[in-house]
């Protein structure tokens, strides 16, 4: 089976000015679509070559989960995106991150410090754990917080790509820039 | 004792049109200088207060390790790089096209290792324990210093490193990297580990 790089939610330039249509273009355009062109190259002839994405996260290793892991992470980063996104959740996911962490300008904060804390390439996620609660979690490189038996909720992606373009080095602007973007409804579709 | 930015042993614009005075502006004015103000105040008041750079790295975890390790990483690589290049010789070259067969078969091997690195890091041509000539990556701030090797040589692969003049292209980047290897530099530090590993 071969994967396909999915088609972005909106336009390239409809996130700014928080991300530019030039991040998307290189980060999408270039990043996902190595990902996509690499994992099709190498499941080619071996037992993944038809398994689906989620089956090859949990069961390969190294360049293979690699890619196929950051396909995966990358398109879930486009959907917690969204132009009419930011401002803050309400219902279900707003009552369990009031109930975890206090307020959501706690939340926020949390989730931000984590974010700008990761060091190295990776991704800062809220996730929801098997027994129903929820937490934030930082993963390096490609890793999944499905392989930990996580469902993913929403994820800030703070490799340098995601941001070198827009804002240099300074990640913590990126991650402020990332609240004006988050797709709630998402996130609740997620949680439910 | 407070750690300090090194000075760039050139000016920010002497790399161009390999690397360019921007990304010399952020990479040493910028993430350089913010792994030593982190790592300063990340060791007040701590047993690490008075030690060296390197033997921090061979000690500390976390947050001290990745700030002390990126400041000796990234002074390491400003002194391999240089606008006059120059051409290998001597001992070096010697030992490289031993092991390697020959100078551009050592750069092919380099540079597929420096591709192929997943993520952020750095990747090197060390004097491993045996005194062997080896190249080898590592993850985001690891040194060699940690796995016993001597570094002689390094190509920072952070996407900080060539994302202003090559975007995703870390290929075109490496590419690059070859034109601004400071030999002479690289000539000393296998002059100096052979020594230390002979006594």
């Amino acid at each position: 089976m071969a994967h396909t790089l999915p088609e972005l939610p909106y336009a390239k330039d409809a996130l700014e000015p928080h991300i530019s249509a030039e991040t998307l273009e290189y980060h999408y355009g270039k990043h996902h679509q190595t990902y996509v062109t690499n994992l099709n190259n190498l499941i080619a002839g071996t037992e993944f070559a038809d398994a689906s994405l989620e089956d090859i996260i949990m069961k390969a290793k190294a360049g293979l989960f690699n890619n196929a892991a950051q396909v995966w992470n990358h398109t879930f980063y486009w959907n917690c995106l969204s132009p009419n996104g930011g401002g803050e959740p309400s219902g279900a996911v707003a009552e369990a991150i009031n109930s975890t962490f206090g307020s959501f300008a706690d939340f926020k904060e949390k989730f931000s410090t984590s974010c700008v804390t990761n060091f190295g390439s990776g991704w800062t996620w809220l996730v929801k754990n098997s027994d129903g609660s929820i937490a934030i979690v930082n993963t390096s490189n490609a890793a999944s917080p499905l392989t930990a038996g996580q469902t993913p909720l929403l994820t800030c992606d703070v490799w340098e790509h995601a941001y070198y373009i827009d804002y240099r080095n300074a990640r913590p602007k990126y991650v402020e820039a990332f609240w004006n973007l988050v797709n709630w409804d998402f996130v609740a579709k997620n949680l439910a | 004792m407070t750690h300090k930015l090194p000075q760039l042993p050139y000016a920010q614009n002497a790399l161009e049109p390999y690397i360019s005075r921007e990304t010399l502006d952020y990479h040493h004015g910028k993430h350089h200088a913010a792994y030593i103000n982190k790592l300063n105040d990340a060791i007040k008041g701590t047993e690490y207060e008075n030690k060296s750079l390197q033997e921090i790295i061979t000690s500390a975890t976390g947050p001290v390790l990745n700030n002390a390790a990126q400041a000796w990483n990234h002074a390491f690589y400003w002194q391999c790089l240089s606008p006059a290049g120059g051409k290998l010789k001597g001992d070096l070259m010697e030992a490289i096209t031993r092991k390697f067969h020959s100078l551009e078969r050592f750069e092919r091997e380099f540079s597929t290792t420096a591709n192929g690195h997943f993520g952020s890091g750095w990747t090197w041509l060390v004097l491993d324990k045996v005194g062997k000539l080896a190249i080898v990556s590592m993850h985001d701030a690891d040194s060699p210093f940690r796995h016993g090797q001597i570094p002689l040589l390094t190509c920072d692969v952070w996407e900080h490193a060539y994302y202003i003049d090559y975007r995703n292209s870390r290929q075109s980047y490496v590419n690059a990297f070859w034109q601004i290897v400071n030999w002479e530099f690289v000539t000393e530090q296998f002059k100096q580990a052979s020594h230390r590993q002979a006594a």
